[in-house]
């Protein structure tokens, strides 16, 4: 580093960044790789929602009265709370990342712990929703009741369910993780204004999360309520 | 090189509009529009979609090459669904039931 720094004054050139890997160019580049790197992983990721999205709604379109009925088993309030709460965790990683563009460190901090808490309430929910379902002998299976003529349908909706919001939470998981990290590298002072590049990405997955709990909660939650 | 960096009053109004459209969703649920109510639900989440892509993921300030990945995501998602529907659509094709034979 030396060497570059007395190279870099002698010629005239510009002090390299300390986070700058030998084989980029600029901060600028190496930001594009990171940033086109994450987006071909969430496309894969578009792919496996996608995938599972495209199940759900051939099943839903085949039996509909069977989804219908077992949607209205699942609690719309606790459902739209949680919306709201994972939109909320959003705004706040946005805003951990603006924190991170301008330099400001024990904010950049303050939201990604924000995210994380948001993020496990969040979950917190889900872990009373499930019980619930176990409770209600709704999970699919020998143990699963219904006095519907829908019966075995219904546990097509219900293993749909348990699969979707199940991959979505442990994706939750993986992000409380991986923002954990990062607020640890925040706290430590490993940003600036010319190198945030972790809590940008960890902030484009964390709103792809969120992005598909966008179309979950209207699918499972809403399939039929009124009459 | 810090990129673009948008003011505070973007982010809050983003998130507003992402609620307001969350209640919207639960209360066309409510309303008996027929065959329309899953294609309006869908049709909400797509906008706060594009609304979270475009603006809290900084779509609309990214470079033409993270631009066109986004929209191949879309493409190949299209794809996969266009061959399964395909699959789905053509199963039984030309079989002939023994019983039929």
């Amino acid at each position: 580093m030396s060497n570059a720094v007395a190279h870099a004054e002698a010629h005239g050139h510009a002090v390299p960044h300390d986070a700058l890997q030998h084989h980029f160019e600029t901060m600028q580049q190496q930001k594009e790789a990171s940033t086109l790197g994450m987006w071909v992983f969430l496309l894969t990721e578009v792919l496996f929602f996608g995938g599972l999205f495209f199940a759900y709604l051939l099943y839903r379109v085949w039996y509909f009265d069977a989804f219908a009925e077992a949607s209205r088993t699942l609690d719309i309030s606790l459902g739209a709370f949680n919306t709201a709460v994972l939109i909320g965790s959003s705004l706040t990683m946005a805003l951990a990342v603006r924190s991170a563009q301008t330099n400001q460190r024990s904010a950049t901090v303050r939201w990604l712990i924000s995210t994380i808490v948001l993020g496990c309430v969040f979950l917190g929910v889900k872990v009373i929703e499930y019980a619930d379902k176990f409770e209600h002998h709704h999970v699919p299976g020998p143990n699963f009741v219904s006095e519907s003529v829908w019966a075995a349908q219904e546990q097509i909706f219900f293993s749909l369910y348990f699969t979707m919001t199940g991959l979505h939470a442990l994706h939750m998981i993986v992000g409380v993780g991986v923002m954990s990290v990062v607020t640890w590298m925040a706290a430590k002072g490993r940003f600036d204004e010319h190198y945030y590049t972790p809590v940008e990405m960890t902030g484009l997955y964390w709103h792809f999360v969120d992005l598909v709990w966008i179309y979950l909660f209207p699918l499972l939650y809403l399939v039929e309520r009124h009459n | 090189m810090s990129g673009h960096v948008s003011p505070k009053s973007l982010y809050y109004s983003i998130f507003g509009a992402l609620m307001v459209l969350t209640a919207i969703t639960v209360f066309a649920a409510y309303v008996n529009l027929g065959a329309m109510n899953a294609p309006i639900a869908l049709a909400i989440a797509t906008f706060k979609a594009t609304l979270v892509v475009l603006f809290f993921m900084h779509v609309r300030y990214s470079s033409r090459l993270t631009k066109l990945v986004v929209v191949t995501s879309l493409f190949f998602l299209a794809i996969l669904l266009g061959e399964m529907m395909m699959d789905y659509a053509s199963r039984g094709m030309g079989v002939v039931l023994p019983t039929l034979q």
